[in-house]
C-alpha cells in the first residue's frame, strides 16, 4: 500500500442542529503519518474526527479523500479508503470474534458477492497483527476491555484502508493497553504506511507517538505540527487552562507535560526543570 | 501471516454457519411437521397421505372439505402470521438493540387492533374490508409513535416508552369498544384483543400472503445491512451502509408485516416478542437473526394453535396460549436482561 491517500478539510463548518461546533477549520493530514488531534473537553476534536469519517456533514465547506468530497462519494467506496473506529461501538451479542472482525470486510462485498479465501485471509491478517488469534472462537462479550479494543481495531483493520481514524481508541484501558494499542497502531502505519488519525485524551501519550499534533481550542485549530513545536507550557495554558511545566522525556525525547496543581508541588519549580 | 492462521479463521467461520443452517433446517423441518400434523388432526383424523392429496388439490371425499376449505386456510394464516411477526420483531429488537422493542410491545399491532374492532363494532363491516382499515391504520399510528420519537433521527428507549404509552392508549380503545358493542359482534371482536386463527377462511390468505411474501423478501435480503447496524450507526456507516436508508426500509417492511398479520389473525400475544431471542438461543447469535425468528414465529403458532384446539376441553383462540407460554418467558428475559443490558 502507498501513502498516496489525501485527507483534507476545506473551510468546513460542523455543528449539530443549530449550535456551531466548528467553524471555518482547514487541516491538511500529512499521508503516511500518524496524526493526533488533543484538546480540552468539548473543544470539537471528537466532531472534526466524526466530520472527517463522513458521519456528520459539514454545513458549510468539504471533506475531500483525494480531492473528492466524501459526503458526495458513495459511501461504500469511501469505506473502501478509509476506515473508522468510532468511541462506542456495539458488538452484538454472542457474536464470535473472527465473526465481528469478518464485519471490516463488509465494504469490500455486494449483496450477491460471495466469502472468498481473500476475505478470510484479511480477517486472518488483521487478528494476527491486533494478536486476538487464538480469541478468534470466543464470544466478544466475554473479554476483557483491553482485549476488545483489539478486536475492534481488528476490524476496522480488515477493512484494509489507507486510512484509519480512531476516535478515543485507548478509554477505558489500563496504562499497560494504552500503550499497547498505541505501540500496533504505530507498527501498522510502519509496515502498511497506513496513515493515521486519532483523538487522544492523554496529551504525554499524544505527544510521544504523534508524527504530527493538532490542538483544537474551541472548534478551531490552535497549533499544529511536531509535537516539539505544539506541546509547550504556553499551548498547555492556553488549550486546556492548566499552568505547566514541560520537560523532555527522557525515555522517547518528546516533551513530556507536568501539570502545576495548586498541591502537591514542590516550591522550587521551574527551577531546576529543563524548560522548554 | 501463515497458512495456518487461514485455515483457523476459516475453520471456525464454517462451523458457525454450519450451526446456524443446521438450525434454519431444523426449524423448517418442525414447521413441516406442524403444518401437516395441524391438517390430519381435528373433529377427524385423516392419514398424512389424505391431509397432502388434499394439499396438492386431489379430490378426497369428506378430506377435500374439512382439510381443505377448513384446516388448510387456518393453517397457512397461521404460519404466515407467525413468519411475519417473528420477522418483524426479529426486525425491531435487533435495529434498536433492545428485546423490549418488539412490535407488539411498543404499540404497533394496537393501531390495527384499535381499527379493526372500530370496524367491526362501529361500521359494522366484516371480512376483507375490515382488513383493508387496519393495515393503514397501522401504519398510520407507526407514523405517530415515530413522530413523537423522532429527535435528530435517534431511536431507542425513547420509542419503547412512547410505543408503550400509544399501545395502552389504543388497547383502552378496544376495550372501550368491546364494552359497547352488541353481544353478537363481541364474539367477532374480541379475536383483536388477543388474536384468533378461529375465523381465518381461504378470502383471508390471499391479501395475507400477497402483503406478507414480497415485505419478508424485501427484509431477508436486507438481512446484511442490519447486521451492519447491529454495531451502531458509525460503525454500520464507517462498513459503508447507507444508515438512513436502510433503517427506512428495515422499519417499514416490518411495520408493513406486524399490521398485516394483525389485521387478519389480531394481536397473537409475544409471538414477535419472543421468536427473536429464541432464535438468538439456537443459533447462538451467529449471522443474521431474521430467518430464523420468522421460523421460531411460525413454529409457535402452529403449536399454540395445536395447543389451543385439542388439549383441553374448551377450545381456546391460539393468543391465550401464547399468552400463557409468554409471560413466563418475558419475566426470565427482564431477569437475564440485567445481566445484557436489554441486548437480544
Amino acid at each position: 500500500m502507498t501513502a498516496t491517500r489525501t485527507l483534507t478539510v476545506e473551510a468546513a463548518r460542523f455543528g449539530y442542529g443549530g449550535r456551531t461546533v466548528i467553524d471555518g477549520l482547514d487541516l491538511r493530514v500529512p499521508p503516511g503519518r500518524v496524526t493526533v488531534i488533543v484538546g480540552a473537553n468539548a473543544c470539537g476534536k471528537s466532531t472534526l474526527l466524526r466530520g472527517m469519517a463522513r458521519l456528520l456533514a459539514p454545513e458549510r465547506g468539504a471533506v475531500l479523500l483525494d480531492g473528492k468530497d466524501i459526503h458526495r462519494t458513495p459511501t461504500r467506496q469511501v469505506a473502501l479508503a478509509l476506515g473508522l473506529l468510532p468511541q462506542s461501538p456495539a458488538a452484538p451479542e454472542g457474536i464470535a470474534v473472527a465473526d465481528l472482525v469478518a464485519r471490516g470486510r463488509n465494504p469490500h462485498h455486494s449483496l450477491l458477492s460471495r466469502w472468498t479465501r481473500a476475505d478470510d485471509a484479511a480477517v486472518a491478517r488483521a487478528m494476527e497483527a491486533t494478536g486476538v488469534l487464538e480469541l478468534a472462537d470466543r464470544p466478544v462479550d466475554e473479554l476483557s476491555g483491553g482485549q476488545r479494543q483489539r478486536v475492534w481495531i481488528a476490524m476496522a483493520l480488515a477493512q484494509e484502508t489507507d486510512v484509519l481514524l480512531l476516535d478515543e481508541p485507548t478509554t477505558y484501558l489500563d496504562v499497560t493497553h494504552q500503550v499497547e494499542v498505541l505501540d500496533l497502531l504505530t507498527d501498522l502505519n510502519h509496515d502498511r504506511g497506513t496513515t493515521v488519525v486519532m483523538v487522544l485524551h492523554d496529551l504525554n501519550l499524544a505527544a510521544r507517538y504523534a508524527d504530527h499534533l493538532v490542538a483544537v481550542k474551541d472548534g478551531a485549530l490552535y497549533a499544529t505540527g511536531d509535537a516539539a513545536e505544539v506541546v509547550t507550557a504556553r499551548t498547555v495554558a492556553d488549550v486546556f487552562g492548566l499552568r505547566a511545566e514541560v520537560i523532555e522525556d527522557p525515555v522517547s525525547g518528546a516533551p513530556l507535560v507536568l501539570p502545576l496543581g495548586r498541591h502537591r508541588t514542590l516550591r522550587r519549580q521551574g527551577v531546576s526543570l529543563t524548560k522548554r | 501471516m501463515s497458512p495456518s492462521s487461514v485455515a483457523l479463521v476459516r475453520r471456525g467461520r464454517l462451523r458457525r454457519i454450519r450451526r446456524r443452517r443446521t438450525v434454519v433446517a431444523g426449524l423448517t423441518v418442525l414447521l413441516a411437521v406442524l403444518f401437516v400434523t395441524s391438517l390430519c388432526v381435528g373433529h377427524t383424523v385423516y392419514p398424512p397421505y389424505d391431509a397432502l392429496r388434499v394439499v396438492l388439490g386431489d379430490t378426497v371425499p369428506g378430506a377435500s372439505f374439512t382439510v381443505g376449505r377448513l384446516r388448510l386456510p387456518r393453517v397457512l394464516t397461521g404460519a404466515l402470521a407467525g413468519f411475519a411477526f417473528g420477522l418483524a420483531g426479529a426486525t425491531f429488537q435487533t435495529l434498536l438493540r433492545n428485546m423490549l422493542a418488539s412490535p407488539d410491545v411498543i404499540g404497533i399491532s394496537s393501531g390495527a387492533s384499535a381499527a379493526a374492532v372500530f370496524a367491526i363494532v362501529v361500521l359494522g363491516l366484516g371480512g376483507t374490508p375490515v382488513f383493508l382499515i387496519a393495515v393503514p391504520a397501522g401504519l398510520a399510528v407507526a407514523l405517530v409513535i415515530y413522530l413523537l420519537t423522532y429527535r435528530q433521527g435517534v431511536l431507542g428507549v425513547r420509542l419503547v416508552l412512547v410505543g408503550i404509552g400509544v399501545g395502552a392508549l389504543l388497547n383502552s380503545v378496544v376495550s372501550y369498544l368491546l364494552l359497547r358493542a352488541p353481544a353478537w359482534e363481541v364474539q367477532e371482536a374480541m379475536r383483536w384483543l388477543t388474536g384468533s386463527l378461529g375465523s381465518a377462511f381461504w378470502d383471508g390468505v390471499g391479501p395475507l400472503a400477497t402483503g406478507v411474501l414480497p415485505l419478508s423478501a424485501v427484509l431477508l435480503l436486507a438481512g446484511r445491512s442490519l447486521t451492519a447496524l447491529q454495531l451502531g450507526d458509525d460503525s454500520a456507516r464507517a462498513l459503508g451502509t447507507r444508515v438512513g436508508t436502510s433503517r427506512l426500509v428495515l422499519v417499514l417492511c416490518a411495520v408493513g408485516l406486524t399490521s398485516l398479520a394483525t389485521a387478519t389473525t389480531g394481536p397473537i400475544a409475544f409471538v414477535a416478542f419472543l421468536s427473536g431471542p429464541v432464535a438468538h438461543r439456537l443459533t447462538g447469535g451467529n449471522g443474521s437473526p431474521l430467518l430464523p425468528a420468522a421460523l421460531t414465529g411460525a413454529a409457535l403458532v402452529l403449536t399454540a394453535d395445536l395447543i389451543g384446539q385439542f388439549a383441553f376441553d374448551t377450545r381456546f383462540p391460539v393468543g391465550v396460549v401464547t399468552g400463557a407460554l409468554g409471560a413466563p418467558c418475558l419475566l426470565w428475559l427482564l431477569v437475564r436482561s440485567r445481566r445484557t443490558q436489554g441486548a437480544l
